[in-house]
This record gives C-alpha cells, structure tokens and sequence, in this order.
C-alpha cells in the first residue's frame, strides 16, 4: 500500500481554509472537484492511522459531536460514532426515530433543541430528501449529511472513491492527480430509491469517470439520462467493458407498491453472478455500499471474491472519510491557522 | 351587520373593464347594483375620481381553501368559490349554510358542495339540499374521484341539478405520494415524483364521462401540455368543458423546486418548462378559462418541513391580479381577456350576476393601478400565512379602492 505523498496533492486546491470553503457537507452536488480531492487526500492520513494497533488522534479534543439519525442505520452510525471518537472527540448518538419525533416535535425544533445543546457537529441521518439542508440552516455548528431521503449521501460517495483510488494504486492503475478519467462504473440495482447512487453520479462524474446505470425502468428515475449517465435495462449490456461494477440492494423499506415480481426474479435479471461478472473487463472491481443481500442482487462468491471485490475495504474507507470530514468541518471552530476566516461557499 | 349602498356613487375619469374593451367613461352604482356605464354622473352623485386608473369588476375567485380576507381585499377578490376541503368538509347541508354566510357584508363567500361524504370519494354527497343551502357549484375537493362508476353516476346528477362539478385531475394511483412531476428535477432532489400524464389520464376520463353524462365540467386545474391538448380537443366537439390554472403554473417550473423550497410545493406539482410554455399559449387560445388564486394559506409548521412532508398550497390571493398582469403585459392576452379568466367567467361557472361591468350586476368594483410596482414579501403578507412562491419578486398591478356591493372597503 502506498503512503500518502504530500507533494502530489501541491497545486490541486486553494491553500487553507479557501480548500474546503463550506459550513456543512449536504450534498457532493455543492462541491467542486478540487473540494472532493481536497477531501479525499486528507482521509488518506486517517487510513494510514486506523492501520495502526494505537489509532488515537486529540485532534478534536474536547468536541462534541451529535449523531442524530432519524432513520435506523448500522454501518453508517457505527462508523461516524468511531470516526468521531478516534479524533478525541465525545460522541453521542441520538436515536430520533424512536425520540421526541415520536411525540410530535416538529423537525425543526429538534434541530433548534439540539443547537442549543451547543454540539461541535452534528451528524444528521433522515427519512427525507432536503431534511439535512433545513436543519443545517437552523443551528450554528457544521452538519454533515448521513443520508437524506433519496436526495444524497454525500460521505458513502467520497468512501466508494476513495476506495477506489486505493484499489487503483495497488494495481499500478491510479493516476498521480487523483482523477478518475476513462473509468467506466455501472451502477446497478434500486437506482430511483438510492441516495448512494446519486451521490455517487455526482462524486464519479466530477472525478471524471464515465457512470452507466441499470435497473428495471419501475426502479429508474425518471430524466436521469440529464444528469450525464448512461441508462441500461439489460444488465449484460451495462456491465460489457465496466471497469468497476457497483451493486445496490433493492430498497422495499422505501418502496411504495410492488416494483419487481420476486427477489427471485429479480436476481435472474439483474443479480451479479459469476457469470455476469466475465462479461465486465477482466479484472472488474466489485463493490456494494451494504447492507447486501447475498443471493439476490449478489452472489456470494462475488461479494468475497480475492481480489475483485472491495466491499470490506469500502468499510474500512468509511471511517477514514468520516474523520477527515469531521476534522475538515471543524477546523475553524477549533481556529487552525489559514482556516479561522474566509467567506463560505 | 347589514351592509348597504348608503347614496350613488359616479367613478368618473377611469378606464372601464368591459368584456368588449377597455373604455373610458362614468361607472354609477347605485343601491348596492351597477346603475349606468357611460351615463354622466347625476346629482347627488358622491364623485370619485378614478385619475385614469382601470374600473374592473371585483374578482371572482374559482376555488379558494380558506376565507381570508385581508388577503383578498388586498387583491381586489370580492368573491370565492370555497373548496369543501375544510375541517369539517362542506358535505352537508347545514355546513354549506354556515359557510355561504361566513363572508359577510364585505365578502361573499360561494361554497362549492362536496360530491362525496367526507370527499373520500365514495358515497354522493347530499348535493341538491347543498344546493339549496347556497352551494354554487360542486367539487371534487383536493383529490380526484378514483371510481368511474361514482364519478360517472356524479355527473349524472350534477347534469340534472344542471351544476358544474370542478375536478382535480390527477391520476390517485400514479399521482398519490408524488411531491413533483417525474423528470430530472425530482431525480437530483430525490423527491417521489408521477408523471405529467396523470394529469392527461385524469382529463381524458372526465372529459369522456361528462360527454356521456352531459354534464358541465370544470377541470380546476390543467397544467400539462397533453392534458390541455384534451380540453382542447373537447372543446372543439362541444363538449361543455372549461379548465383553470393558478399562477404557479404559468409563472413556475419545477425548477422552482431547487433547496427544496417548500413554498413550490404544490398540487398539482410545478412541471416542466414545456408544460408551463403550453400553459401560457392555452390562456392565449382560450383552452384555458379561468385563472384562480388556489388561495392556500400554510402556517410554518405546515410548511417549514421537508419538502415531500410539507403540505402542499400557496397563498395566492394576493398576488393574483399581478400575476394575471404579466400576461397582458407580454402579449399573451387583452386586458379585458384578463378580466374573464379573474371575473366574469369564473362569475359564469357560478351562476352569479357578478364579475362584469354590466347593469344590475352586483357593484363589485375595483380600482386598478395596473402599471404600480410592488414587491411580493412573504413576511408582510396580509393573509393568514405568507406561503408565497413569488416572495422579493417585483411585480406590478395593484388595487388602489375596492368597493363590494357599492359599499367601500378599507384597504
């Protein structure tokens, strides 16, 4: 594995604080391309650490950040609470789903209640496509979006490629200044109900890769073809000549009516075998932003496949890209030199 | 509180709104009527100088959710048609009744009666004793009815009591949880959409029903170019067939969606710029009748929420008139064109002597700067909440007096 190089990142972003001019990470739509770089590089410090048997950093000593998720979530929770705490950091997590929500608190007083307990950060997961962007306008601390409705999750995006970039340099495929030009990524599986597929149409594109999409059409958003991506039906036809090959579930929590006949079904068309997999270029990386669902939209042997599939390595990333977006956000606050002033994006 | 027209009044020096044309001349109301347009003023007259300004017909305002009115004083309405979407709905006698009487003396107030108990669109709603009630027409409410054989059987009955029915045309089973039209705007924002054609399906079969029925229709709002598409085709074969719009919907797009913003949020849904185009061109050729505020006044808790959990609606009485403005100013319409879809057509569908400048028609006049500019500002709004789509955007057309039933109101 390579160590980060300092020299390579000279030249690709603004110096200081002018990097990552923004308050809150909503969405990967709000970022420029050096910004998504600029994050990337810094999270390569965190994986080296984490790599480490002491991963301990004081970075935000004496910080509290808030996870607030209003939806039930694992790996993501999981991940922030560990990112937040390897930097120093009092984590609390707040499950809302089950809270004061219940009891018919409106969104924004929760917010309003949550900033008056004067967090350094708040991590916010919803239900609801722009709830992260409303709350973020009602208190003062940097929140950073764990997953919105449908809308965006911002960090899954920045783990997939930085992922990716590590994947890429241990095969000698990566290119010095972080793009991902030529890459072909297709995206398969429950598009129209997929924030991560979002993001990462938006993140992929932005790093220069070419992203194609598949699902049956029920499950494709409609206009999408705007947003630059190529739209297959024919999962054998998305993966011809894919370089990387990114599965997501089907999302039935969200699903509103019947969509696809069977789980069955639906891996006979559009499930990831082996055989499908052969028709991808021949050293195509696997990936999935989990949870998965072995049998239906991937086989077993694919998602452990040596070699091929990253998927544990993007949990690994997870983390990593969640501290350096934790201490990114919270550099002002904490007054890092260059950081302290500057107009928000 | 009786209300009365205490001695004439002569509106001299104004430009008068007829359905023929703009004309200058005297407008004399007398005993709460339209006496004379064109006769000089007689003695005893109180004289009020129009100083050039228009002298419309009150506006007529063809579906409304709640009486507001500050709101609509404000825009020159001096009548509404309230949708039976209240709390409780207005499916029974007694409630049209009460709501027929809710906006007097300075404000009438036209119930549109329920057509299904509890609008669930289910069981026919006591329509005729409604009617008797005060109600002036009848009205699906917010949602369509899903079942052809209720609708088909409404329409029926609505075609004996000879009331128009005023739909909402959209599609239940594609349109349901939509919060936008399908197309690239829902997909970046990850909002659950439908596709603009559950308006056209909506349309196509009311249309039909009401030819087999013979029944009037009103389609309160055709947003879409197929859907208009229909209506106009309907029209063409005389069908009785007459279709609304809000402002929203000549204005806006779905780009108006962007960070969510809530006010956008709507019912129907904002479409693409090429339905919005459709819409203007339909006003132009007259496929579209009427123009209505959807007045929906939405208190912050409603919605200062995400967007697809926000309540959809908008407060439009205010800007109503403005925005109706735009199009005479761009050359879509005539001023007085402008007037039918506000007055005298919405006033036509009601069946009351309203809406015109004509003699013996009620005195509900208003007095219009249509060049003053002014700035919409949510946060000063007279209504009962400042839900506005249109907030900081200058625009002009403003009403200078009104007068309702020849009685002047403070504005």
């Amino acid at each position: 594995m390579t160590s980060p190089q300092d020299t390579s990142s000279q030249g690709r972003y603004p110096a200081g604080g002018r990097a990552f001019p923004h308050r809150n990470l909503i969405s990967i739509g709000a970022l420029q391309t050096h910004e998504i770089l600029f994050l990337l590089d810094e999270a390569e410090q965190w994986v080296e650490l984490n790599r480490h048997a002491s991963k301990d950093s004081d970075a935000l000593n004496g910080l509290t950040i808030i996870n607030a998720f209003f939806e039930n979530s694992t790996r993501t929770l999981l991940s922030f609470e560990i990112a937040g705490k390897r930097l120093g950091a009092d984590v609390v997590n707040m499950h809302a789903a089950q809270s004061s929500v219940k009891k018919g608190e409106t969104l924004i007083d929760t917010a309003v209640t949550l900033n008056a307990m004067r967090a350094d950060a708040i991590v916010i997961r919803h239900g609801s496509s722009g709830a992260v962007g409303l709350i973020a306008g009602k208190v003062d601390c940097p929140v950073l979006n764990a997953g919105d409705g449908q809308h965006e999750h911002p960090t899954q995006a920045l783990l997939d490629a930085l992922a990716l970039r590590y994947t890429l340099r241990e095969r000698g495929d990566a290119s010095s200044d972080g793009m991902m030009n030529g890459l072909t990524v297709t995206i398969c599986g429950d598009i129209l109900h997929s924030r991560v597929a979002r993001s990462n149409i938006l993140n992929l594109q932005a790093l220069g890769a070419k992203v194609r999409l598949c699902s049956p059409p029920a499950l494709m958003p409609s206009g999408v073809e705007a947003m630059g991506v190529e739209v297959f039906y024919r999962f054998d036809d998305a993966l011809d000549g894919a370089d990387v090959v990114m599965m997501l579930r089907l999302q039935n929590e969200r699903m509103d009516g019947q969509f696809i006949p069977s789980p069955r079904e639906y891996r006979h068309l559009y499930g990831l075998t082996r055989e499908r997999l052969a028709l991808a270029r021949p050293d195509a990386i696997v990936m999935h932003p989990g949870p998965m669902n072995r049998g239906v939209e991937i086989d077993s042997d694919v998602a452990d496949m040596e070699g091929r599939s990253i998927i544990t390595q993007q949990v690994e990333m997870g983390v990593a890209i969640r501290m350096a977006c934790l201490d990114v956000l919270t550099r002002r606050a904490r007054k890092l030199p260059g950081w302290a002033e500057g107009e928000w994006a | 509180m009786g209300m009365k027209q205490q001695s004439p009044i002569a509106i001299t020096g104004g430009r008068l709104v007829t359905a023929d044309g703009i004309a200058e001349g005297v407008l004399r109301l007398e005993d709460g009527v339209i006496a004379a347009l064109g006769a000089p003023p007689k003695d005893g007259d109180t004289i009020v100088d129009a100083g050039g300004k228009l002298v419309a017909p009150g506006l007529v305002d063809m579906g409304v959710f709640a009486i507001d009115k500050p709101a609509f004083h404000f825009g020159g309405i001096t009548r509404a048609a309230l949708m039976p979407d209240q709390s409780p709905p207005l499916d029974y006698p007694a409630r049209v009744r009460f709501a027929a009487q809710s906006g007097k003396p300075d404000f009438w107030v036209h119930p549109l009666a329920g057509a299904t108990i509890a609008l669930e669109g289910e069981s026919l709603a006591e329509i005729a004793m409604m009617r008797d009630a005060g109600a002036r027409a009848i009205a699906t409410g917010r949602g369509w009815i899903a079942d052809s054989g209720v609708m088909m059987r409404l329409l029926q009955y609505a075609a004996m009591l000879d009331m128009v029915v005023v739909t909402h045309a959209e599609d239940g089973g594609l349109a349901k949880n939509a919060a936008a039209t399908a197309g690239e705007m829902a997909t970046r924002l990850g909002l659950p959409s439908a596709p603009a054609q559950a308006e056209a399906l909506a349309v196509a079969r009311d249309i039909a029903l009401a030819e087999v029925a013979g029944a009037r229709l009103h389609l309160r709002q055709v947003t879409t170019r197929a859907a208009l598409e229909l209506v106009r085709a309907a029209k063409a074969r005389g069908v009785s067939v007459t279709a609304g719009v809000t402002p929203a919907h000549f204005m806006l797009s779905d780009l108006a969606l962007a960070e969510f913003r809530t006010f956008a949020r709507l019912s129907p849904p904002l479409r693409s710029e090429d339905d919005r185009q459709a819409v203007i061109a339909a006003i132009g050729d007259g496929t579209i009748d009427v123009v209505a505020s959807g007045h929906d006044p939405r208190p912050p808790e409603e919605k200062n929420l995400p967007f697809a959990d926000a309540a959809a609606g908008m407060a439009g009485a205010e800007t109503l008139l403005a925005m109706v403005l735009t199009l005479v100013r761009d050359g879509v319409i005539a001023m007085e064109r402008a007037f039918d879809l506000v007055a005298r057509n919405p006033a036509q569908l009601l069946g009351v002597e309203a809406g015109g400048l004509a003699e013996g028609y009620e005195a509900d006049i208003a007095l219009i700067d249509p060049e003053a500019p002014w700035v919409v500002d949510a946060r000063r709004s007279e209504a009962q909440a400042g839900n506005t789509p249109f907030d900081r955007q200058p625009v002009q057309g403003r009403v200078t007096a009104l007068w309702k039933g020849g009685v002047a109101i403070s504005l």
